[in-house]
């Protein structure tokens, strides 16, 4: 290991950070949305609803992101005939997969919630988006953000494949490194102490959420 | 103000409810009793369409709820329901609890529902209470929020599903005080309930139900003191 070369290159590799941390936000506040809207997609009470869903789903969580990127970027555009952008095509991908695994976190939390609280909303005359709004959701977040947050390291450790379709992050910046200064070690291990360090951090800031979760901890 | 007739309900093999007439007039109080598994419960809930009835007719307030124009929020906007594990909402306190649906659903001004509030804690003598959050109160007092949650939607029926048999016989009276009240102000109720104390006082009628069907109804004096099917006699035999 030859720290001279780490040195040289440390701040070359620091700015592919800020895009890593960009991918993985966006697309996370994404999927917090659109995970919603397909978690209440898969607990409808209408086939033509839940099937798509619940088949999206399956499609995400049993395909590679690896494969989910490439058919964004290089699959819609041959089909669709139009310019593919690295960019855009990279937070569709991310944000298409963290949407279904935040579909099952919803859905978890949702069902966990006793059906005897959908009931008392509905005998008040609460409809079914009433009691969802009001009821049961505003029950399950306390649930979700834990899974949420190991979702969002998952995430920010994947981002690193967005660099196969030219995305300049961390891992980007490792393979010019390695590229570069024909020190493959040095740089990937330089970048992979790098996410480490981010996602330490991120878990740290997680744990102390969930602890002032459980000290407020009602039901 | 409640009319049923031949009320069928069945999970899938399951028989539950197998022909159910029951008349329910204005201010009347029906205790129903029976045997565990008898479709007690099934029963209250197909009366607010918690459960799709299979078939047979219910009327609410002279309204056929399968007639396919009626809304159904609308009808239970109507009909209060207890049930036997309080099922208030834990992230909202006692107030938020009895505001909620009449601020969303009626859309009454916050204030007005706060005021009403207010006085529904008052009749169920928890008026101190209106800050606490339901796991911070006794079995008992969470039933009587329940109670008062259910009236601050004015409805003309009250269900009540075995309401204190959740809970330590002594909290058991202060609940059936308030349900007794509720009586004598003139509600409409249908209780699912074996204290047979309260059935005996406060019911102007008691119906049996076994297997799905009503076997026997009748006053509460000639009910207990002289039912006339076996069926009754053995099932009060073993409760009272
Ligand atoms: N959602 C459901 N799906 C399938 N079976 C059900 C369902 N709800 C009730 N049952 C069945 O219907 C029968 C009647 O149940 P119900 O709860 O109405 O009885 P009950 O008279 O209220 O009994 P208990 O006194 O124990 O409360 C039981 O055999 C029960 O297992
Ligand atoms: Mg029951």
């Amino acid at each position: 290991m030859d720290l001279s070369v780490v040195a040289r290159y440390f701040p070359f590799l620091v700015r592919g950070v800020g895009i890593t941390i960009e991918f993985t936000f966006i697309s996370f506040l994404l999927a917090i949305v659109l995970g919603l809207v397909i978690a209440l997609g898969r607990i409808s009470e209408n086939r033509f609803i839940r099937i798509p869903c619940q088949i999206y789903i399956d499609f995400i969580r049993g395909t590679p992101l690896l494969a989910q990127i490439y058919l964004v970027h290089f699959g819609l555009p041959q089909i669709f005939g139009y310019k593919p952008v690295g960019f855009v095509d990279a937070l569709i991908a991310l944000t298409l997969n963290s949407s279904a695994y935040m579909a099952e976190i919803y859905r978890s939390g949702i069902e966990s919630i006793e059906a005897g609280q959908m009931e008392a909303a509905r005998s008040l005359g609460m409809t079914y988006g009433q009691a969802m709004r009001y009821v049961i959701l505003p029950q399950t977040i306390r649930r979700v953000i834990p899974p949420m947050g190991n979702e969002f390291i998952t995430l920010l450790k994947e981002s690193s494949l967005v660099s196969v379709i030219g995305m300049e992050d961390l891992m980007m910046r490792a393979k010019m490194m390695a590229g570069r200064s024909f020190r493959p070690f040095e740089a990937y291990f330089t970048a992979a102490l790098i996410y480490l360090a981010m996602t330490f951090t991120f878990s740290r800031l997680l744990g102390r959420v969930e602890g002032r979760l459980k000290a407020s901890g009602r039901s | 103000m409640v009319e049923v007739k031949q009320l069928h309900k069945s999970f899938g093999d399951l028989h539950v409810l197998r022909g159910i007439d029951l008349e329910v007039k204005k201010g009347e109080v029906v205790v129903i009793i029976g045997p565990s598994g008898s479709g007690k419960s099934t029963f209250l809930r197909c009366i607010n369409h918690l459960e799709q009835p299979s078939s047979g007719e219910i009327h609410i307030g002279g309204v056929n709820l399968d007639d396919g124009s009626v809304d159904i929020n609308l009808i239970r906007q109507s009909v209060g329901m207890v049930f036997q594990q309080f099922n208030l909402f834990p992230h909202l306190t006692v107030l938020q609890n009895i505001c909620l649906a009449p601020v969303k659903v009626l859309n009454m001004p916050q204030a007005d529902a706060e005021e009403l509030a207010r006085e529904l804690l008052r009749k169920v003598g928890l008026a101190d209470k209106e800050s606490s959050y339901p796991h911070q109160l006794s079995g008992g007092q969470q039933q009587r929020v329940a109670i008062a949650r259910a009236l601050a939607m004015k409805p003309k029926l009250m269900l009540f599903d075995e309401p204190t048999s959740a809970l330590d016989p002594e909290m058991i009276g202060e609940v059936l005080m308030v349900m007794r009240e509720l009586a004598l102000d003139g509600m409409t109720m249908l209780v699912v309930s074996h204290e047979m104390g309260f059935a005996r006082e406060v019911a102007d009628r008691i119906v049996l139900m076994d297997e799905g069907l009503i076997i026997e109804e009748g006053e509460p004096a000639e009910f207990f003191s002289n039912p006339k099917h076996e069926r009754t006699k053995a099932f009060l035999s073993k409760i009272l």
